[in-house]
């Protein structure tokens, strides 16, 4: 029995280790990703624009129509929910103001991060993991050629701009989608249901989401990278890397936004 | 193949010199604490079975691997000792055929062997595009350009790499298993196209090995190794001639496999069918 519960502390410890070296990893390509960013241009080894276009097309742009579905849906899921709730009280012309607060601060953001941590964060640990198998990583470095520089910077860039703007998209589409449902149940126009989004929301609430979102896109591109670039074991590691870094960024996702809700909503 | 027209190797320039390179995997140390010069506009074949360290070696002359203890000077650089900045422009100065080409499979071949020249020259596009298709002239892979690698065979493969890997001019050259997982005669192709870049463009050539017949085909020298020990390093004839028992078991076990009976073989294989 000792010996099975030393054998226990021992998986425990080397777990734990692996998991802070991955973090430390992690925290090592944000901090080059931005050197690279800002000190490329003198370095003559710029970030090139054409790489954070191309990622940005793939990560931001070809998400859309996805995007675009599920807030909706999730918009009018939350209208639905709404109505039905506030009736107990009577209150049911009170479901605006719930619903745009509870999308903008929460479901936009979150539901976002969730399919792009899927889409994105999948494809850059598969793609790095098999670049690295075939020894393009290694390739990269003898060609002086920093892959951070090449490879990391420019997906974490493209990723910080198009999620926020991807949850900008998904504000509007869900509360569209919000809007439609309430208009038709509770006999209201929508320049009327749209005065009452906007007189409910702050800035501060449209900041709020938004700033998660950048938070989001950092963490959905460090899992991606660090789970690709240390892929070991041919195809099947890469298998393995991406079905982790999905399950790691969506986790990470959902513990940093109640993170978030606890620190800066009460 | 020969260097008649060479200074004697005590008047060249070293362009690698390793000096008592130790490394550990773990425990198992992989290298003993070897050491090899290399000498200037030479071929220089590093032989040896799986499990010999060749690999490690070449990871250690590229700067990948940090050694244990010992030495790495390339051109003349330490290259465990230098800053990034000096470690990417020594780059610039040699080049690396990998074993599997590790070409870029999301860009064309042409793409490929022009990223050098991007990331480190400033010259214009048109300019990067006439040096590329002269390198894909040199390795006779010219037309194929906008093709992406993987339209491309096994030995168009390393053909594309070698192009990527002169595209800058390198002094030095590391070929990684330059014959492996290919037919007699495109392997002998590419023996070919290494001598003529010795000859044509006054490289110096690293070529890391298994294959005896193409190490004997194109080295000046070779060094072999064996579990981490070199056994020796000298001319083709030498390295043959050996009396050592390491190394005509290192000889024998590949003739062994060369001259396989095929008569044996078919039997062995429908025995019992």
């Amino acid at each position: 029995m000792p010996k099975r519960l030393v054998r226990i502390a021992e998986k425990t410890g080397r777990a734990t280790v692996m998991g802070v070296a991955e973090i430390g990893y992690g925290a090592y390509l944000f901090g080059e990703s931005l050197f690279w960013l800002i000190m490329g241009k003198r370095r003559r080894q710029p970030v090139r624009l054409r790489a954070v276009m191309a990622e940005a097309m793939e990560f931001g742009v070809r998400a859309i129509p996805i995007v675009a579905v599920l807030s909706s849906t999730v918009g009018a899921m939350l209208a639905i929910q709404g109505i039905h709730t506030l009736k107990t009280f009577g209150a049911e012309s009170r479901v605006t103001f719930g619903v745009a607060l509870s999308v903008v601060r929460e479901f936009a953001p979150l539901i976002t991060g969730i399919v792009v941590a899927g889409r994105s964060g999948s494809a850059l640990a598969a793609r790095l993991g098999t670049m690295r198998i075939n020894q393009e990583i290694d390739a990269l470095h003898v060609m002086g050629i920093d892959p951070v520089r090449f490879l990391v910077a420019p997906a974490l860039f493209a990723m910080l701009i198009m999620l926020p703007l991807l949850t900008l998209l998904a504000d509007f589409v869900a509360l569209t989608g919000a809007g439609l449902y309430i208009g038709v149940q509770l006999g209201m126009d929508m320049p009327a249901y749209w005065d009452r989004v906007i007189e409910a929301l702050s800035t501060d609430d449209l900041g709020h989401g938004l700033g998660k979102s950048a938070i989001f896109a950092v963490l959905i591109t460090l899992v991606g990278v660090v789970n690709g670039s240390l892929v070991e074991g041919g195809a099947e590691g890469v298998g393995k890397a991406t079905t982790r870094s999905v399950v790691h960024a969506i986790s990470a996702i959902v513990v940093t936004d109640m993170l978030f809700a606890f620190i800066l909503t009460r | 193949m020969t260097m008649n027209a060479l200074p004697p190797p005590e008047n060249r320039t070293k362009v690698v010199e390793i000096k008592d390179l130790v490394t550990h995997y773990g425990d198992r140390m992989i290298l003993k604490g070897i050491s090899l010069d290399i000498l200037e506009n030479e071929i220089m074949v590093i032989m040896g079975g799986s499990g010999s360290g060749k690999s490690t070696l070449l990871n250690h002359l590229l700067g990948l691997l940090k050694p244990s203890s010992g030495t790495v000077r390339i051109l003349g650089q330490d290259i465990n000792a230098i800053s990034e900045v000096e470690k990417t422009r020594l780059r610039t100065r040699m080049g690396v055929a990998f074993q599997g080409g590790a070409l870029f499979s999301s860009m064309t071949v042409g793409d490929n062997i022009m990223l050098p020249l991007k990331e480190h020259t400033e010259l214009d596009e048109s300019t990067m595009s006439i040096m590329a298709r002269l390198k894909m002239e040199v390795v006779k892979l010219s037309g194929f350009e906008n093709l992406k690698p993987s339209e491309l065979s096994g030995g168009m493969i390393k053909r594309a790499a070698l192009a990527r890997a002169i595209v800058m001019d390198p002094r030095l050259l590391f070929c990684d298993e330059p014959s492996a997982g290919l037919d007699p005669v495109v392997s002998a192709a590419i023996d070919e196209l290494i001598i003529s870049l010795r000859d044509a463009m006054g490289m110096s050539i690293v070529v890391v090995t298994h294959e005896l017949e193409s190490a004997f085909r194109i080295a000046d020298r070779i060094c072999v190794l064996d579990r981490g020990d070199i056994l020796m390093v000298d001319t083709v004839e030498a390295v043959r001639n050996s009396s050592n028992e390491r190394i005509q078991n290192l000889l024998n076990r590949r003739l062994e496999e060369a001259t396989l009976d095929p008569d044996d073989y078919m039997r062995r294989l429908t025995i019992g069918i």
